[in-house]
């Protein structure tokens, strides 16, 4: 609940906006239930189709924007928002590094669209999925596919306190560690991308003995060709370590460059075979 | 080995852990957790890994099945002292505003039980004393580790089965403990029984309360040689003749940048190793509460926030990091603790995703120095 002591009469206001997304960021937000009265206590909510049907007027003191950029219209719609908005924040993998939509920033988008609709003369559509930091200045990052509630609610909180949100970029491994998992790598050979991933989610997967499939993006300084080198060597195929970095961050850089590379490993070996 | 040792049975080493549960202990041993040996609370000697035996090698371990019934025939265990003692997240105090005030309402966090580990090996014994001289015998001693360290029981065990990653006789130690325990023992099969040492008068009145008998001459020599064999079976070593001088003369080698390249700065190494004691201080406050905590948070030189200071990090990249590591475990630690960083456990060779191993990177610092630091000779 939230403190009455610490009410102010003006509270920020809050907007919700989604682009290219499956909304499930925004649901993190709902999902928050407990806390989603001190929310309402903390900030007022100004724009939030997903959840109210009432409209307040920008401009907005914070916004929290959800979905990659895919369309003309997006890229025009961004700019109004920023216009609009004194703090900017994206919400997830899509907004902050284009999604698993931005798999078409590899391929033909023009073959995917006459594939997959009648009419596609109707769509006017991108070449390429994009974050929202390519197009307008964001002043925070959210990772994660979806993001995770409490780091969401740790935003806000510094947000309205005006201090640094506690948000860390190291590595999950070290939220693996100090939670005493034991590692699902190292002890049963099962590939896990926590160390090149930021943490954030406190280790959800390998907590439930699985590997991290990097859903949170790369972590600040992250060795992804270190990593990928141990994957293949333990008899991972190159086409496959490519694949691991073509999930919901597949454009994020370092993750980019490591498929890139991985791609052109099995370019070469399959020349090598055709021989 | 101490003279008066005894000698307990498989009944024994379970009424061992009934005797120790009963005085109040929460009894942390062995056990198998997600594919490995941790050290966790037990309840009985059935949570134990009977038969259990380990396989670690740099970057990769497996649990295998030993054939021969031993209960204590593993390595050092990814978890043992150090998570318990001196946890990876730990309340400081916890304060509430009211208007314009602030108060602290919690300085202590949660109460702890007293603990009794039962199977640390002589490597955890030695960590756990460089841990004690790290943080508690200084002018401001850490005060809740302190609280916790005082009431803990020890049993320790002798290691019959070294693992690939081991090296504690180059670091100092040895696969018997030596000192820092209140029992010590070793196990022997066929028969299955265990040879106790008695270190303290505590454990001299916990061995009481178990029953024990004399242990025979021939017992004793079955020691020694358990002892003998694990020694010459680490074939794994490190070279500590002026290591510090030579750790210190490196900082410009190109062995950094070829273990950075390898390196994944994921922090798996400093988090495993049980001396490891880097922390950072997180201030708590959440949305709409009036009230704060200050947690301690396990830290490493491999985070690149780590060494930030005013302008930015000063480890920007892997090999400063790994540089780092490796230079405050084996040569300004000497300076700081008179002693090595290092007991030579293994984890961090064994838990270290990509495997690399600080005793070949050493040996390659070696290769790599002028003699007059300690070069290869
Ligand atoms: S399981 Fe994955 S995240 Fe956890 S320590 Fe191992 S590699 Fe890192
Ligand atoms: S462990 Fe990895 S994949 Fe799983 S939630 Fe966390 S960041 Fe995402
Ligand atoms: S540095 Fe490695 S081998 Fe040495 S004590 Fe730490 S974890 Fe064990
Ligand atoms: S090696 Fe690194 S993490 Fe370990 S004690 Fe030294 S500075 Fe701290
Ligand atoms: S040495 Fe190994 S465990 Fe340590 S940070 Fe580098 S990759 Fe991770």
């Amino acid at each position: 609940m939230f403190d009455e002591s610490l009410k102010s009469s003006a509270l920020p206001k809050l907007a919700v906006w989604k682009f290219a997304s499956c909304d499930g960021c925004q649901l993190s937000l709902l999902n928050c239930e407990e806390e989603l009265l001190t929310v309402a206590g903390a900030v007022s909510i100004a724009y939030f189709p997903e959840a109210t049907r009432g409209v307040v007027e920008g401009p907005y003191d914070v916004s929290l924007v959800e979905g990659s950029v895919t369309s003309p219209e997006e890229i025009e719609r961004i700019g109004q928002i920023r216009e609009m908005s004194k703090t900017l924040v994206t919400l997830g993998a899509c907004a902050t590094s284009g999604g698993i939509q931005a798999l078409r920033n590899f391929a033909d988008v023009a073959e995917f669209r006459s594939i997959v609709y009648a009419h596609p003369e109707y769509l006017s559509t991108l070449a390429r999925s994009t974050p929202i930091s390519a197009h307008v200045s964001v002043d925070f990052e959210l990772r994660g596919c979806p993001i995770d509630k409490g780091q969401l609610l740790e935003v806000l909180a510094a947000l309205v306190e005006s201090r640094r949100p506690r948000i860390p970029t190291y590595s999950v491994c070290a939220e693996c560690k100090r939670r005493g998992n034991v590692c699902v790598m190292v002890a049963n050979g099962t590939p896990c991308l926590g160390p090149v991933t930021q943490a954030g989610c406190g280790a959800l997967c390998p907590t439930y003995e699985r590997g991290c499939y990097g859903c949170f993006g790369p972590q600040n300084t992250p060795n992804t060709a270190a990593l990928s080198d141990q994957l293949v060597a333990a008899g991972m195929p190159p086409e496959v370590a490519m694949r691991v970095y073509r999930t919901f961050n597949a454009a994020a850089e370092p993750f980019r460059r490591e498929s890139e590379r991985q791609e052109r490993a099995v370019a070469v070996a399959g020349k090598g075979a055709g021989r | 080995m101490a003279d008066g040792a005894r000698i307990i049975g498989r009944e024994q080493l379970a009424r061992l852990v009934e005797v120790l549960a009963a005085r109040g202990y929460a009894v942390m041993a062995p056990t198998v957790r997600g594919g490995a040996v941790v050290l966790d609370e037990v309840h009985g000697v059935d949570e134990l890994p009977w038969d259990v035996g380990d396989v670690q090698e740099p970057g990769s371990y497996r649990l295998t099945e030993r054939g021969d019934g031993a209960v204590f025939g593993q390595a050092a265990a990814v978890k043992a002292i150090k998570p318990v003692l001196f946890p990876p997240d730990e309340l400081i105090w916890r304060g509430h505003r009211s208007g314009t005030q602030f108060s602290v309402t919690d300085r202590e966090g949660q109460p702890q039980r007293p603990v009794a580990f039962l199977g640390v090996r002589s490597c955890d014994l030695r960590a756990l004393a460089q841990h004690d001289r790290v943080l508690a015998d200084r002018a401001f001693p850490d005060t809740r580790y302190l609280r916790r360290r005082e009431g803990v029981f020890l049993a320790a065990v002798t290691c019959a089965d070294p693992a690939d990653a081991c090296f504690c006789t180059s670091m100092g130690g040895g696969p018997h403990p030596e000192e820092g325990y209140d029992l010590a023992l070793t196990e022997l099969v066929d028969p299955h029984r265990f040879v106790v040492e008695i270190g303290t008068e505590l454990g001299a009145q916990v061995l009481a309360e178990v029953g024990s008998e004399a242990a025979a001459p021939e017992d004793l020599a079955a020691v020694r040689d358990q002892i003998a064999s694990a020694t010459e079976r680490m074939t794994r070593s490190m070279d500590t003749d002026g290591l510090r001088d030579l750790l210190y003369a490196s900082a410009e080698s190109p062995v950094w940048d070829e273990v950075g390249n390898r390196c994944l700065t994921c922090m798996n190494c400093t988090m495993v190793c049980p001396t490891c004691f880097c922390t950072t201080v997180e201030d708590v406050s959440s949305l709409g509460s009036a009230d704060a905590e200050r947690r301690r948070v396990w830290d490493s030189c491999f985070s690149e926030e780590f060494a930030h200071i005013h302008g930015g990090s000063l480890r920007t990249e892997a090999k400063s990091r790994y540089r780092q590591w490796l230079t405050h475990k084996l040569g300004a630690w000497q300076d700081q603790f008179d002693a090595l960083g290092c007991v030579g456990c293994g984890r961090c060779i064994t838990w270290c995703p990509v495997g690399i191993d600080l005793t070949a990177e050493v040996a390659k610092l070696r290769a790599a120095a002028p003699l007059s630091v300690g070069g290869a000779r």
